[in-house]
């Protein structure tokens, strides 16, 4: 592998589409099935949901926690505002900035990662003690912090968040990276004196798209969690935005009144986090492969065990 | 074992740096935040002075990080306490609540794992197995909501919903409000520790030692207790620190959703406020429970592990 510039372009095409088998296969065994018609669903609510509606997230139509009735159908929140054009209007932006934050998080992270274990020596000692450091502070709280500083930016929580999964993904890449840094193919190449960064791109990266994929899909699940949490804690969107996470805390002193307007949000953001981590699961089962299945241990717990080792 | 404290310590010393570079040095600075919309040149430049942002960041951070040792690190800017007397009380309610919540959250967490890991395959594997992986992915915001929907406003008023404590009592004097709190948490972190407890036995179950054990004839409670046990209890050690790490950022959502007087709640109140002297303590305190908690595990796992492994 990687003698030849046709040979290189033909391996990253093979690995291409592996990458994108193992998705597929997992999308077709049981488990990814499911979670991934969760996701849709909450998808689809999100991003539909603003052409969905023709009254106004933020107009007053009804009494303050009203209950369902025909002019709302999932009832009024805090302000007399109607639920179901709130949830509709609320769900996208939690969506793209959770999709940003993972890129940003696993890109840093990878690279990271690879680099620690490829290049070894100092470069490893100074990586893995910026992600000693950066690990000792609970994902939230870092990007607590960040606002407390600038306010709360939109940008700033996509990059504090991404910034908070860095240190986990690099962590797992390292740990891959050592194993396949070791091989012939990439022993093969560095004999004819390719640059580590070319080695790292074309040889070691599409190796690493199992634990890559996975990585993904955990650190996907944690941003919604933190990033609608912040939201939750009032650190988002500002009101009056609709937002599912900034709903639930505002309408929460309603709960007796309409529960609706707590328990739609809340029950989105469950749905969508439990569905991205149920594909996450196929996919760490569908990678591990069916010997490792049949042992019963759960994929994702055997990801975790192993990078503890 | 020595190695590890001074890279601990100085992480802790990066870490701290960190803090204070981010919340201090930074544009947008303490005086500007105190003042806000007040902010004329020449109160600017008053509480600059006081509050020693005229000298070099170096000296501010020594200034700083020597007021942290002694316990001496300024007042609050919202309310002028002095910073430590208004974070201790917190502190102690918040170590309460990580406490008991990780002391059931194991030993529910460790049963289950190793039943589910003997009756690996079976109905009971299975149930336990989807359902924590369900409850891994669910925010302790829903958790909690959830709870507060079932028990303590629309199916039933049986517990408080929120553990407001009367100025100057504990939280273990009326129990009554740690337990929504305690539940949420226990509920979030149960799963890791089951899901890897029932992983690390399941490798110690198949494994050769406990093969030969069987072959030996010995009884199964022998095997199990004496052999596959000890061999699954370092990762699930290790687990169990995390989980206790992961409490430390999950105690922010949770007292928060409680209102339960902690050091979780004090730092989101101090953020809407830009308390920074609150928020930089609590970042401190934080992450210097992360550094420590790695300390002990590692320590504890490697004291845990059968063979022994000597520190690398």
């Amino acid at each position: 592998m990687g003698q030849r510039p046709s040979e290189q372009s033909t391996g990253a095409h093979i690995r291409r589409r592996e990458w994108l088998s193992v998705l597929w296969r997992a999308a077709r065994t049981r488990r990814g099935t499911v979670g991934l018609a969760l996701v849709a669903f909450v998808v689809a609510v999100a991003v539909a949901g603003p052409f969905l509606t023709r009254v106004s997230p933020t107009d007053f139509v009804v009494a303050p926690f009203s209950g369902p009735g025909p002019e709302a159908p999932l009832g009024g929140d805090a302000l007399g505002r109607d639920v179901l054009a709130r949830v509709l209007a609320g769900g996208w932006l939690l969506l793209l900035m959770a999709a940003a934050a993972t890129f940003f998080g696993v890109v840093v992270g990878g690279a990271a990662g690879i680099s620690a274990a490829y290049l070894r020596g100092r470069a490893d000692t100074l990586i893995m003690r910026s992600v000693d450091v950066l690990l000792a502070f609970p994902s939230l709280v870092f990007a607590l912090m960040l606002v407390s500083i600038l306010g709360p930016k939109l940008w700033l929580i996509v990059l504090a968040v991404g910034l908070s999964h860095a240190p986990q993904v690099a962590r797992v890449l390292r740990a891959s990276t050592l194993d396949i840094s070791e091989r012939d193919f990439v022993k093969a190449v560095e004999l004819q004196g390719v640059k580590p960064r070319l080695i790292m791109a074309r040889e070691i990266l599409p190796n690493l798209i199992t634990p890559l994929t996975v990585e993904t899909g955990l650190r996907l699940t944690y941003s919604i969690i933190i990033i609608a949490g912040l939201s939750f804690l009032g650190f988002g969107q500002p009101p009056p935005s609709p937002n599912w996470g900034l709903m639930i805390n505002e309408n929460r002193i309603g709960l007796q009144l309409n529960p609706w307007a707590v328990v739609v949000p809340a029950t989105l953001i469950a749905v969508l986090t439990v569905g991205t981590n149920t594909f996450s699961d196929a996919v760490a089962r569908v990678a591990l492969g069916v010997e490792r299945r049949a042992e019963g241990i759960m994929a994702l717990d055997a990801f975790a065990l192993e990078a503890l080792r | 074992m020595v190695n590890r404290v001074a890279a601990g310590v100085i992480t802790l010393l990066i870490v701290s740096a960190v803090v204070f570079a981010a919340t201090q040095v930074l544009p947008g600075n303490a005086a500007y935040a105190i003042l806000g919309h007040n902010a004329t040149p020449l109160r600017l430049h008053a509480l600059e002075l006081q509050l020693h942002l005229d000298r070099s960041a170096p000296e501010q951070y020594a200034r700083w990080l020597g007021g942290l040792l002694t316990g001496n690190i300024g007042n609050s800017f919202s309310n002028g306490q002095p910073v430590w007397a208004l974070v201790a009380p917190r502190l102690v309610n918040s170590a309460a609540l990580v406490l008991v919540s990780a002391v059931i959250g194991s030993v529910i967490g460790v049963a289950l794992g190793v039943v589910a890991a003997l009756r690996k395959d079976r109905a009971f594997d299975h149930a336990v197995s989807v359902i924590s992986l369900v409850v891994t992915a669910l925010p302790e915001f829903v958790v909690g909501i959830a709870l507060v929907i079932v028990f303590a406003t629309v199916a039933s008023q049986v517990l408080p919903a929120v553990s407001v404590l009367p100025p100057g009592t504990w939280a273990w004097q009326q129990p009554e409000l740690l337990v929504l709190p305690v539940a949420t948490l226990v509920i979030v972190i149960v799963p890791y520790i089951f899901r890897m407890m029932r992983a690390a036995m399941i490798e110690a179950l198949e494994s050769d030692y406990v093969e030969m054990a069987r072959l030996k004839g010995l009884p199964v409670w022998r095997v199990l207790l004496v052999h596959a046990l000890p061999n699954a209890i370092p990762p699930t050690v290790q687990v169990i620190g995390l989980n206790l790490l992961y409490l430390a950022g999950g105690i922010v959502v949770v007292e928060y959703l409680f209102d339960f007087p902690g050091i979780g709640q004090a730092l989101v109140n101090a953020v809407s406020n830009r308390d920074i002297p609150v928020i930089q303590l609590i970042v401190v305190l934080l992450a210097a429970f992360y550094v420590f908690m790695n300390i002990v595990t590692d320590v504890v796992a490697l004291l845990a592990t059968p063979r022994r492994r000597i520190a690398r």
